[in-house]
């Protein structure tokens, strides 16, 4: 179980997640892609290795898994995963961001420029914990079947 | 205030309801304007009151820059029974974001075009997401409230500090109820362009040429004008749309036609 429980960290690779920022925040020389990759470990040795994340399983069969913080320049970044299936068919059901920095208004605005994550697995309206939703304009027709539809029906 | 109701997929049990988020739709310019509310203001009275001044503020947009309206403003500006000295300031304003966008892409984004021999003014492409983003000033007046405003998948967010960032799905151009990529987002605009759900509705301005070589282009930035200029600007170079994006240093993801999504790291606003 441990094995394919690092062997699903080791797909954490994939995931990239990457602050873009305001060139009025530094010089020229701090104008490199501040890339931040959450890197799981991709060793299957089963040492304990606590720095590279912690996975818990749910009831019924689909586990979380928490990557490493990433520092960045702005704070810790941290994404989780909730996975399902073994070995090679262990499917992504959701990626979840836990933890970004917030805590000034730099931080706030730096937030506004976050890469997109790019989930690798597609997410269904059902899986997906998502606010809004970014799409080709929408007509009326287009509209009525889209995922933004049945965001606007789950009201609170 | 008239709710407007709209078919629901019937499959599946939908998304998760989200505590304390309150939600709007209306049909305003021909397309689903959406709004979530949450925080001090998201079920007031007052809260109500700035969705009536977005919608009333979109709804001035449409009137001014409608080309489907042959007395807009911009229609008889565009059959020359107006000068642009003759209409409000937003005008111009519109018009000079048409003339920088045009540059910037060597003429490909145009205002301007010759429709059957005739010359047409349609600054569409750019009146969205300008319209968008200054509606959304009744909601940045909102005390302690976090706003999310999108009107046909192009959207603004502003969310306080200590409440969690909008997390925006940018669709699957293959498949509107998926999505491929996630962007949390507190302060700032997403916008997409591509030809999921209106068929090849942005063309070359000069070939008239659909784009070829790309599906969807999404762009995030703090301006909605921007990312929504952007975007289209992006989809026009087709299989360029990647460099495009990273030539100005802007953050978004490319769809390739079969569906691989390229994330463009920006690193700059």
């Amino acid at each position: 179980m441990k094995r394919i429980l690092l062997w699903v960290m080791s797909t954490l690779t994939v995931l990239v997640l990457l602050f873009g920022y305001r060139t009025s925040l530094g010089g020229a020389d701090l104008l490199a892609s501040p890339v931040a990759p959450i890197v799981g470990a991709a060793s299957t040795s089963g040492s304990a290795d606590t720095a590279t994340g912690s996975t818990t399983t749910g009831e019924s069969g689909s586990r979380t898994v928490t990557g490493t913080a990433a520092q960045t320049r702005y704070g810790p970044v941290q994404v989780e995963l909730t996975v399902s299936g073994s070995g090679s068919a262990t499917t992504i059901d959701d990626v979840a961001v836990v933890q970004y920095p917030h805590s000034d208004g730099r931080d706030a605005e730096i937030n506004g420029y976050a890469l997109p994550i790019l989930v690798q697995e597609t997410l269904d309206s059902q899986s997906a914990q998502i606010d809004m939703v970014s799409g080709a304009t929408y007509t009326s027709v287009g509209y009525q079947t889209s995922l933004q539809a049945a965001l606007d029906q789950a009201r609170a | 205030m008239s709710a407007a109701t709209y078919v629901v997929p019937a499959s599946g049990p939908g998304p998760v309801v989200e505590p304390g988020v309150v939600r709007r739709v209306e049909q305003v310019m021909g397309m689903p304007i959406s709004l979530a509310l949450r925080g001090r203001h998201a079920d007031t009275s007052t809260g109500a009151e700035a969705w009536e001044s977005v919608l009333a503020s979109l709804r001035w947009s449409d009137d001014v820059f409608s080309t489907w309206r042959a007395e807009s403003l911009i229609s008889r500006l565009g059959r020359g029974e107006l000068a642009v000295t003759d209409c409000p300031p937003e005008v111009a304003e519109v018009l000079a974001l048409g003339e920088a966008a045009r540059r910037a892409t060597g003429g490909a984004f145009d205002v301007r075009r010759v429709v059957d021999g005739r010359a047409v003014l349609d600054p569409s492409g750019i009146v969205k997401g300008w319209a968008v983003d200054r509606a959304s000033a009744a909601l940045r007046d909102l005390d302690d409230t976090d706003f999310c405003l999108s009107a046909g998948g192009d959207l603004v967010c502003s969310a306080v500090p200590d409440r969690p960032t909008w997390r925006i799905g940018v669709e699957d151009p293959r498949d509107p109820t998926r999505v491929l990529a996630v962007v949390p987002v507190r302060t700032g605009a997403v916008a997409t362009s591509g030809a999921a759900h209106r068929v090849e509705h942005v063309r070359h301005a000069v070939t008239g040429l659909a784009p070829t070589g790309v599906a969807s282009v999404t762009v995030v930035h703090s301006s909605l004008t921007i990312a929504d200029l952007d975007a289209t600007c992006a989809y026009l170079e087709g299989a360029g749309a990647a460099g495009w994006l990273r030539e100005r240093g802007r953050t978004g993801v490319v769809v390739a036609p079969d569906g691989a999504a390229e994330v463009v790291s920006g690193r700059s606003g």
